[in-house]
């Protein structure tokens, strides 16, 4: 039918009889259209309510003076939210703990994750044995690695950490209490070691897609274990080193847990999002709170708008194919 | 043919092999190292699990899991399960048509609308999470299990979309064009032809929404109090107690992670499809 009308249409080109058949066609096409569109919308309102809205309120509470502690004096209050947030020592270190929990966590375990999925793209005795082994600390609840690793292992009194060094030095080992020390590091090894088996599953699948014809033909021509490392597998692996990084950034980025459960922010280890709870949750500052939330928003879009540009270029390589 | 395949693969020189072999075992040790200490320590008495340095051969006990379960960690668990379990299952249900009309007939535009889900991922949930209380608080919705199956179906919604895309993607358009011809409605071609092929991507999704909603701490945290507390919210309780209380810690730990170490062990595969968001399969 639709077919028909736009046949009539293209008969005749400029005639004022074309109009009606041709808006049906528009018309058919338009519901084809929204039949297509259909399936999607559920989700697409789902996401759009429950995770834009939010932020429109955000916006708007952060340009207020509100205070759960002193609901009289709700008002209008310009940038001074802002402006207390950005001249905030307190924010400025947080901002700085985010970078650094960040980046070393995603650094240290891609690295680490990389150097175990070369060893496991081997076939040897217990090849299985061992990818069980080191999947084990992804699985076990954030909280619960975080209890692990501040009661059960950096404790100075009973820990695991200083208990061998106990029995490999006596009675007289140094007994450092870790969390004390190295607060910050102490974050950032818990959270490597649940992080590296993540990176390492994505980058041993993508070792094990690689065309081995090619590599074969690149060692009989003469190209050695480097060589082949170099220009070959790694070129192979870099868009799985950047979907694991990008991934990992995200999850990592977010994290409350390690921070809450081993330092609760103490110790300058508060990263933004505990800070941000802190406002909130024990401060009842909420108009602060959500200055903080904006800046972090804008902040998250200005670097994932670079991720998402990498992602993209890797997500066009793989539908051109 | 398979010298040449050794050679490539780095496997000529055998000694060289061996120990690279031995490396890896020792790594593999070194990275469950801590969830076995976690096992035994909870198996030991309280005094045991204190001693430094530790006691390996201490007699076996129950009395942390006792201790844990005399606590009442089955409402939380209950609670858990509900939210994981729920918000699970309502994520596939939205994302399935979603990533359909994203691949396989996709709608204009159809790449923004895929950036834009992957785009809530990274908006900080923090940020959201003051209007979220805010709203809760005014509709009397605070310390509801609902409000949570609602807030983690948002939150894994975007990753079930991108893997299912990536799964639907790979439905051979012959299958559809055949059912289409045959007159199939649309609900039936998705649920006889779809579903079939893509049902391994179905599966890793799902495990990995489960994952992450068990998991999940900051929003069970503010938004529950003693009806709808969650397991992970239990667990951070359990450690305020005075006195002595590793060995009832780990052995807390163990029973909140038992469902994520069996879903994960028992889906290693389906774990990589999940975590890479369907990119790798």
């Amino acid at each position: 039918m639709s077919v028909d009308a736009e046949a009539d249409t293209e008969a005749r080109p400029g005639g004022r009889h074309a109009q009606p058949p041709g808006s049906e066609g528009a018309m058919m096409r338009r519901a084809g259209d929204w039949a297509r569109r259909a399936p999607l919308l559920p989700a697409l309102i789902f996401m759009i309510i429950v995770t834009q809205l939010p932020f429109v309120v955000t916006i708007i509470v952060s340009f207020m003076d509100w205070n759960a502690y002193y609901p009289d004096e709700r008002g209008f209050a310009g940038i001074s939210n802002f402006r207390r947030v950005i001249t905030d020592a307190n924010t400025r270190h947080a901002i700085w703990v985010t970078i650094l929990l960040t980046a070393g966590v995603v650094l240290l375990s891609l690295v680490l994750g990389l150097l175990i999925a070369l060893l496991l793209d081997r076939k040897f005795r217990g090849r299985g044995a061992v990818r069980t082994m080191m999947i084990t600390p992804f699985l076990i609840v954030p909280v619960a690695a975080a209890l692990l690793w501040k009661h059960a292992l950096y404790n100075p009194s009973y820990g695991l950490f200083n208990g061998v060094l106990k029995w490999i030095f006596g009675d007289n080992a140094p007994q450092p209490d870790w969390i004390s020390n190295q607060p910050l590091w102490s974050i950032i090894f818990a959270l490597v070691w649940q992080w590296t088996p993540f990176m390492m599953l994505i980058l041993l699948a993508g070792l094990q897609s690689r065309p081995l014809d090619v590599i074969e033909a690149a060692g009989i021509d003469g190209a050695n274990q480097w060589e082949i490392f170099r220009y070959m597998t790694l070129p192979h692996l870099r868009q799985y080193l950047e979907l694991s990084a990008l991934l990992g950034s995200i999850y990592v980025v977010q994290n409350f847990d390690a921070v809450f459960t081993i330092t609760s922010g103490g110790l300058g280890t508060a990263n933004l999002p505990y800070t941000i709870y802190q406002t909130f949750y024990t401060a009842h500052d909420y108009g602060r709170a959500s200055a903080a939330g904006v800046i972090v928003v804008i902040g998250t879009i200005l670097i994932a708008t670079f991720a998402l540009r990498s992602v993209s270029t890797l997500f066009r390589e793989e539908t051109s194919k | 043919m398979s010298s040449q395949v050794t050679i490539v693969t780095g496997r000529k020189n055998r000694g060289g092999g061996f120990v690279l072999s031995g490396v890896a075992w020792i790594v593999g040790i070194l990275f469950v190292l801590p969830v076995v200490w976690m096992l035994l320590t909870s198996f030991h008495s309280e005094e045991n699990a204190a001693k430094n340095p530790p006691d390996i051969a201490a007699p076996l006990t129950l009395d942390g899991y006792r201790s844990f379960f005399d606590s009442g960690p089955w409402p939380s668990i209950a609670n858990s399960l509900t939210a994981s379990i729920l918000s699970t299952a309502l994520v596939i249900l939205l994302a399935f048509p979603a990533a359909y009309a994203l691949s396989i007939r996709p709608v204009k535009k159809w790449t923004d609308v895929l950036f834009f889900f992957l785009s809530t991922k990274m908006l900080p949930v923090v940020a959201g999470l003051l209007p979220i209380y805010l709203f809760a608080q005014s509709v009397g919705f605070l310390d509801n299990i609902w409000l949570l199956i609602i807030l983690y179906t948002s939150m894994n919604l975007p990753i079930a979309v991108w893997m299912l895309r990536s799964f639907l993607s790979e439905v051979p358009v012959e299958i559809l064009e055949a059912a289409s011809v045959d007159g199939a409605s649309l609900t039936r071609t998705l649920r006889s032809v779809v579903a079939p092929v893509v049902t391994p991507g179905i599966a890793s999704a799902a495990l990995i929404c489960f994952i992450f909603s068990w998991n999940e701490l900051l929003f069970a945290r503010v938004l529950t109090g003693t009806v709808a507390q969650t397991a992970p919210v239990f667990l951070t309780g359990f450690v305020t107690s005075q006195g002595l209380f590793l060995a009832k810690v780990c052995a807390a730990s163990i029973v909140v992670s038992l469902p994520v170490l069996i879903a994960g062990f028992a889906a290693q595969d389906k774990l990589v499809q999940g975590l890479s968001l369907g990119a790798v399969k």
